[in-house]
């Protein structure tokens, strides 16, 4: 089997400036943060962004990195509204397409699927039509004829997702009790990278969860990156939960431009290795294995419930 | 009922007396909206939404499925925020999940709004103009899908005519004149079913599908409901007050599924 093991520099390496870029994850919730913070280090630029947003978007609208965001919503939990991406759409300063949270879904089935578009009813009668222009109604071939939004296929240059363990073949595992939409991410994409807290023998999979834990397939990724804490200050339960005081540190941070420079001296622009050692032990550090910890059966009342 | 017209303190039922908090008529207003479902997804954002849809589970609907907020539906009806009691689930519902259920109608919403207006358009977008808007917020999110696919309700604590505007600026979640201009596929499975705010209770059941007044809280006029609305209310003769929690609904609400007394934080007493 090839070994897709790679560098964190290897992985950045791999992109490109103008590229359309997927990132995993689901708001503050399991985001591949190593590999946004090595962009925000890099000097990639022009990218279109294409996420259920949380800070991946927010920290790369802040660093001038995006030309296009396409999301359904971008929000940190806890906190509704991430500041830097709403100071970058209030100053205009990037392109927007904004879309209902199934289309978004849909057009990233039709690209894994390599299909043009898919048919669905959300959208209709509201302004997701006016602000996206370019998009089209279909009407159905068969007897009723129905007419639906032909959601376009969001084909991406590159995806990264972040897991909880992968191996060296690129098979990854996502323990917490959803996988969101990682996989579709990197059926949409032509490079497809994943991050994760711990590489592990592919032997040990199935003592750290379920074969349900098992959704990323080697068939979808090129590389594998071990980066731990690498959706820090992100939830990446059940290895760590969402950051809350760190995360409402960056919310502060981003109040004004003195608070900002300081973070962004401290945080971002470090590497890794020394971002997550300021952190301290007691953060992002992947629990030891537990033997059926991953099936999700024990979810609590966590991170305050889009549903 | 008695006419909210004449002014408060005529009510039969004398709420006062239990010391009802407008909180407790907001829950209640809110568990009502789940009334004769049957097994259906509640879906409630908001404490007041919340405390009603564990009402209506716990009392007159008991076959609502709820979610854990997370990746799993729930049985029973636990209380809000209760750190540490272990919830019993009953199945995997991770957001890819959630899309079969919206789709396939088997879902009753209660959505919050920024802005919402006479026909009952929603606005969780952004404020101004699109392109570069004076206030970004989160974004559509599910809500122009959650409308055209099942019946939606909207909750908003604070009613005023930030909130109750002419026009809403972006339309998220989709009003009535505007499912019907976009034709029979976004008509077939559309209700905008109820509002409920901290001052009274709306529907769409007036001629054209426009807002109308459906109850108001206790202790509120229908002229109050009107100061703090920025377009015109379609107004019934008799506006009757927003109905009395019964002995046992009370009870669960301030013992068993609010304890703690969240709502009094949404909605000041």
């Amino acid at each position: 089997m090839a070994d897709k093991r790679m560098t964190l520099d290897e992985l950045v390496g791999e992109l490109r400036s103008g590229m359309t870029i997927g990132i995993g994850g689901w708001g503050s919730r399991r985001k591949p943060m190593a590999v946004v913070r090595a962009l925000l280090r890099s000097d990639l630029r022009d990218l279109t962004v294409v996420s259920y947003g949380g800070p991946d978007v927010g920290l790369l609208c802040a660093a001038g990195k995006v030309r296009k965001a396409v999301y359904p919503f971008v929000t940190l939990d806890s906190i509704p509204i991430d500041p830097h991406f709403k100071a970058a759409r209030q100053a205009g300063a990037v392109e927007a397409m904004e879309v209902d949270e199934g289309m978004f879904y849909l057009g990233l089935l039709a690209a894994s699927h390599r299909l043009p578009f898919l048919p669905t009813r959300a959208g209709l009668g509201s302004d997701v039509l006016r602000i996206n222009p370019s998009l089209r109604l279909v009407t159905s071939p068969y007897e009723d004829g129905e007419e639906l939004v032909a959601m376009p296929a969001l084909r991406l240059d590159a995806a990264v997702v972040h897991v909880n363990r992968a191996d060296a073949a690129g098979s990854g595992q996502i323990l917490g009790p959803d996988p969101f939409f990682d996989e579709l991410f990197l059926g949409a994409a032509d490079r497809r990278f994943a991050t994760t807290e711990r590489l592990v023998a592919t032997e040990q999979f199935s003592a750290e969860g379920a074969i349900q834990t098992l959704c990323i397939s080697r068939l979808l990724t090129d590389g594998v990156v071990e980066t731990p804490g690498g959706a820090h200050f992100t939830a990446c339960v059940p290895d760590y939960p969402r950051d809350e005081a760190f995360q409402k540190a960056y919310v502060e941070a981003a109040g004004d431009p003195d608070g900002w420079a300081a973070f962004r001296q401290r945080y971002l622009d470090v590497d890794e290795q020394a971002y997550q050692a300021q952190l301290g032990a007691s953060r992002a550090v992947p629990s030891s294995p537990v033997a059926g910890a991953g099936a999700g059966a024990s979810a609590g009342p966590s991170s305050g419930g889009a549903r | 009922m008695s006419d909210a017209h004449s002014g408060s303190g005529d009510n039969p039922v004398a709420g006062s007396d239990r010391g009802v908090t407008r909180a407790e008529y907001c829950a209640i207003a809110c568990a009502d909206i789940f009334r004769g479902n049957g097994e259906v997804m509640a879906s409630a954002f908001g404490t007041a939404p919340a405390i009603g849809a564990r009402l209506a589970k716990s009392t007159f609907s008991p076959d609502l499925v709820l979610t854990d907020g997370d990746a799993a539906l729930v049985a029973g009806a636990p209380p809000l925020e209760s750190p540490g009691t272990a919830m019993v689930l009953e199945s995997h519902m991770p957001y890819r999940k959630v899309f079969d259920v919206v789709w396939s109608g088997r879902r009753n919403l209660i959505m919050m709004a920024s802005q919402i207006d006479r026909e009952g358009n929603q606005n969780i977008s952004a404020i101004g103009d699109w392109g570069s808007p004076t206030a970004q917020l989160i974004g559509v999110r599910g809500a122009p899908g959650n409308t055209v696919n099942h019946s939606t309700s909207y909750w908003i604590p604070r009613h005023s005519t930030r909130s109750f505007v002419e026009h809403v600026d972006v339309v998220s979640g989709v009003g009535y004149a505007r499912a019907a201009s976009a034709g029979p596929s976004a008509t077939r499975f559309h209700e905008i079913h109820r509002v409920v705010s901290d001052l009274g209770v709306f529907d769409f059941e007036a001629p054209g599908h426009v807002m109308r007044v459906r109850s108001v809280h206790p202790g509120v006029t229908v002229d109050d409901v009107r100061a703090a609305t920025g377009f015109e209310l379609a107004v019934p003769d008799r506006v009757p007050q927003t109905r009395e929690p019964s002995p046992e609904e009370l009870q669960l609400i301030r013992e068993v599924l609010d304890p703690r007394g969240l709502r009094d934080r949404e909605v000041k007493a």
